[in-house]
């Protein structure tokens, strides 16, 4: 057989082939005919075939069957095998493979070699990519060979014990004793590497790292003052051919040895003391025109920002990044503003100096320096910048990528709540944010934004005309959308009417309002849930506008058999309303209240407000449902005999509990909510306020007057329910019920419902139940919270309707309580 | 660093050191995604591109690319420098060093980037010494060469 063609040969043949198809075939070619010389046997040639495979394999051809070869090459004597061999190896026969615990036994006796090349392959080969179990195995001779007076092996030892313990971390213990020495050598190969193995015994073991900074090293002096010194010395030092980067010496061991430092000065007040006044001088004598200058400005910075340094040398680091901001290389700004990322917490005020660079940054094309630029600059916001800061996010949000613009526009929202200066300002920002980036906004922003908008009362007018006009033009963007078609839902009156103050009110009638109202219904770009708050709006427009209700009346019959489920079961249900319970629709339709500020995720508190007959009630009931909460209500209405009675609504009968937050409270607009705040989220969430208007939120379980008798107020059927009263000091009148239903009988009741109304005169919160099972024999009970408002201390009388499921039948029944203690209300 | 690139202008593959363990599969899509990554950066951008929890650090030169990949600690600017030596390493050995240089002696430049770094750290600081290790090794195999009476392959 003719002798395999030589690597740069095939090289040069590959490298012709001008197709994808043609470069394959001449690579199968020569594979087969290396496979056969591998089958063969053949010693003289192995090593240039392997080479050729490897080369085959940086291609992307598979070269497994190599693998065995490899470890033959490394078996060999000659040197030119290993050499290859090893290559080989590490590039095919990583610790996935079968047969890489074969290769043990070779490294070491390799590791035992007296050639110190070959050592040195040993080595690296074992120090790029050994096993843990090779390295557990092999661990005592790198140890051995850490401690010989070679420097050529002793840095190649330290790197393998690097990897030996990122590996096995274990086995850190055993390289100790060797360390001590290590740093007396004067060679920077080994310095440099024995302070890597130092930085990694520190950084990955407390102890080890106590260690270091305590115990006193072979030449007498600690680690932290030797460290110091080798520093010292290569700054102060003469130029040296070897080590020079630049004009600096030995740049990688310098920056080295002040991230060493800086793992020993964390947190240690001595160790940082020691190394002020080096860290003071790098930083000032280090030349900057040259990348290199600057890594070692770099690395200082950090290492000053981490350790306990005094404040001069923070406010010198802080300044460094200042320079570094205005650099023109981009690399220097990206790291710059990394580095003030990580301390704008720390050392917020230095940071803030540097603020108009930052935000120049905002500006420029590099995509990572944005990203920067934009977290730094939300870090940075406060009272005084707030304006300036925003106009400038605000022109961002403009420019920037997609992938921004819903951090940035979350960012915008969060920082305009904390330290909006002016309502209107909020309003505002707001507003520009909602039109720039619009489709961009997270779902969740929108019912935060509806309680903002409710609770600036004075800005109502301005903000449904702003809105008006942004949706005029263009009704694509579903946060803007959503939000504009319940403003103008709420405040359509003071929209046509021409309130508004803070600007030139603008001229709209009721059939403008509708058309647009109209036509987000109708676009396809609407998304349904848009459809449903521009349907809910136009609803509520009914009792606010004068001269088109019957239009309103059509859009919503319409509706009424529209192909989405959810847009079918409001028309129907807004259809009911007009029909049967037209003298509802008022009540039903008024004023959001004002909201309380919620603490946490708002929709799952604003929706859920209604909520606490909502899965009992709704479950049962197929779409035309719309009537069925309405008659509920009627029976109550029936109950408490007539007019002189509010109707406490306690569900809502769109059974949407999604982000659909706004259309439910619209629906129950001003009613007293007889619904509470879902009391999962958050348990420390301050209670709504109790009733409406005119109380402020103050906490209501605070001074408990004590010694009200507690009733039972219904006991039938093995169904006994007691209330307990609780006065509020503060506020005289308020009383809060505790209500407990217990079970009697042998079997549990489940979906258990309570409802309950009260005369005109007061006014009703009902909280959510602890739970809708109450078990048997008496063994649990469901608590629940009502709050009443009695202002004109009349005789409290209340109204009861339990629902519940027993003994597999659904029960229900009405009750009246008259028998309130007199401390309960007088 | 956790792994080494080279690659030309089109793309082509010209060097890989890995220093962490992984699938060969998962190397093949790392590596055309950094590729793809890398190649549409154009020449106003930085140097340093976020990648997964890793920053990629890369330079051109000539027609080759030259990436490395760090970990959030390591040093971006002295990475560049690291680039830097290295190519001043290959420089010095092939004399003028050419990306043909590297296809033909791909197996030289490993072994000069093995006596470079280890296990993803620098081991040596020194031009000088790195270099005379390589041709001290050299010498060695042309000595069992010439003693075997074969050409080098």
């Amino acid at each position: 057989m003719p002798a395999p063609i030589r690597l740069r040969e095939l090289i040069r043949t590959i490298r012709t082939a001008r197709t994808q198809a043609e470069e394959r075939e001449m690579i199968q070619k020569e594979c087969a005919a290396i496979r056969s010389s591998f089958r063969e046997e053949d010693n003289t040639y192995r090593c240039r075939n392997v080479a050729k495979l490897l080369y085959m394999h940086m291609l992307g051809y598979p070269a497994h069957f190599g693998q065995l070869e490899c470890l033959k090459l490394i078996a060999s004597q000659k040197f030119t095998d290993k050499r290859i061999g090893y290559l080989g190896a590490m590039l095919l026969l990583d610790e996935r493979q079968d047969v890489h615990l074969l290769m043990t036994n070779c490294i070491k006796n390799d590791l035992n070699h007296s050639t110190q090349y070959v050592q040195g392959l040993a080595l690296c080969t074992l120090g790029c990519m050994g096993s843990s179990e090779m390295c557990r195995d092999l661990a005592g001779e790198v140890e051995k060979l850490l401690k010989t007076s070679n420097s050529y092996l002793r840095k190649k030892a330290a790197l393998c014990a690097v990897h030996v313990i990122r590996k096995v971390p274990e086995l850190m213990e055993m390289f100790l004793p060797a360390t001590k020495n290590l740093l007396n050598e004067k060679n920077h190969g080994v310095l440099h590497t024995s302070v890597v193995l130092l930085t990694e015994m520190c950084e990955r073991s407390p102890d080890m790292l106590a260690h270091f900074r305590k115990v006193r090293q072979l030449s007498s002096s600690q680690l932290v003052p030797q460290l110091v010194r080798i520093l010292k010395n290569l700054i102060m030092s003469g130029y040296s051919p070897e080590h020079d980067v630049s004009g600096i010496s030995d740049p990688f061991l310098q920056v080295r040895i002040l991230r060493l430092l800086r793992i020993l000065g964390r947190n240690d007040d001595d160790s940082s003391e020691a190394m002020n006044d080096i860290l003071a001088q790098v930083a000032t004598n280090t030349e900057t025109s040259k990348n290199v200058g600057n890594a070692i400005l770099y690395e200082t910075v950090l290492t000053i920002m981490d350790i306990k340094s005094e404040s001069g040398l923070r406010v010198l680091a802080i300044n460094i990044l200042g320079r570094f901001l205005l650099n023109n290389d981009k690399n220097i700004r990206y790291v710059a503003l990394t580095s003030l990322l990580k301390t704008v917490q720390t050392d917020h005020n230095a940071v803030q100096r540097h603020r108009s660079t930052i935000v120049d940054c905002l500006k420029d094309l590099d995509v990572s320096i944005k990203r920067r630029a934009m977290e730094l600059s939300f870090a940075l916001v406060n009272g005084n910048n707030v304006r300036g800061m925003m106009k400038e996010l605000l022109y961002f949000l403009d420019s920037c990528e997609p992938e921004f613009k819903a951090d940035c526009a979350s960012g915008i929202f969060l920082a305009a709540e904390k330290y909006a200066p002016s309502k209107r300002w909020h309003i505002d920002t707001i507003m520009r944010v909602l039109t720039t980036a619009g489709s961009y906004v997270r779902d969740d922003a929108v019912p935060n934004l509806i309680q903002l908008i409710t609770n600036s009362v004075e800005m109502h007018a301005y903000t449904v005309q702003r809105l008006y006009k942004a949706i005029l033009g263009d009704y694509s963007q579903q946060p803007l959308v959503q939000v504009a078609s319940w403003c103008i839902g709420e405040y359509g009156d003071l929209l046509v009417s021409g309130q508004c103050e803070e600007e030139e009110p603008i001229q709209v009638t009721e059939d403008e309002v509708l058309d647009i109202l109209e036509s987000v219904l109708i676009s396809n770009m609407s998304a349904s849930v848009t459809r449903g708050y521009a349907l809910t709006a136009i609803m509520k427009l009914s009792t606010r506008f004068t001269c088109t209700v019957n239009r309103i009346k059509k859009v919503v019959s319409i509706y009424g058999s529209s192909i989405d489920v959810e847009l079918q079961q409001r028309a129907v249900e807004y259809n009911a309303l007009f029909k049967k319970y037209d003298h509802m629709r008022p009540a039903l339709l008024e004023r959001m209240p004002v909201m309380e500020k919620i603490t946490t995720n708002g929709p799952t508190e604003i929706v859920q407000t209604n909520g606490e007959t909502e899965p009992a009630v709704l479950e049962t009931k197929p779409p035309p449902s719309g009537l069925q909460p309405a008659s509920q209500a009627n029976d109550l209405l029936d109950l408490l005999g007539g007019s002189d009675i509010t109707p406490v609504i306690p569900t809502a009968p769109t059974s949407k509990p999604a982000s659909a937050g706004g259309e439910l409270l619209d629906l129950l607009g001003d009613l007293n909510l007889t619904g509470s705040p879902v009391s999962a989220p958050a348990p420390q969430i301050a209670q709504p306020p109790f009733l409406l208007d005119g109380l402020s939120s103050q906490p209501l379980f605070n001074d408990i007057a004590a010694g009200i008798p507690s009733i039972t107020a219904y006991n039938k059927n093995g169904l006994k329910i007691d209330f307990t009263f609780e006065r509020s000091n503060t506020n005289p009148s308020v009383t809060v019920i505790t209500i407990q239903a217990s079970n009697s009988t042998e079997l549990e009741m489940t979906d258990f419902v309570f409802q309950a109304a009260v005369p005109k005169t007061f006014q009703l919160q009902l909280l959510s139940p602890s739970s809708s099972v109450i078990p048997a024999f008496n063994s649990g009970t469901i608590t629940q919270v009502i709050k009443v408002l009695n202002p004109q201390k009349q005789q409290l009388r209340m109204r009861i309707k339990l629902t519940y499921n027993h003994k597999g039948s659904a029960m229900q029944d009405l009750a009246e309580i008259n028998n309130f203690p007199p401390q309960s209300w007088q | 660093i956790h792994f080494i690139l080279l690659f030309s202008r089109q793309g082509k593959l010209r060097l890989q050191k890995w220093y962490t363990t992984l699938p060969d599969k998962e190397k093949k899509k790392i590596i055309r995604e950094i590729v793809q990554i890398i190649l549409s950066r154009n020449q106003k951008t930085s140097s340093f591109v976020d990648w997964k929890d890793l920053k990629l650090v890369y330079k051109r030169y000539a027609s080759l690319y030259f990436c490395c990949a760090i970990e959030d600690q390591d040093n971006e600017l002295l990475t560049l420098e690291v680039v830097h030596r290295y190519v001043e390493l290959l420089d010095r050995y092939f004399g003028n060093v050419c990306e043909l240089d590297i296809i033909f002696n791909f197996e030289k430049a490993y072994f000069i980037l093995d006596e470079f770094i280890i296990g993803g750290e620098v081991q040596e600081t020194s031009k000088l010494s790195a270099v005379k290790a390589i041709e001290d090794s050299d010498m060695l195999q042309e000595t069992v060469e010439e003693y075997m009476n074969k050409p080098a392959f």
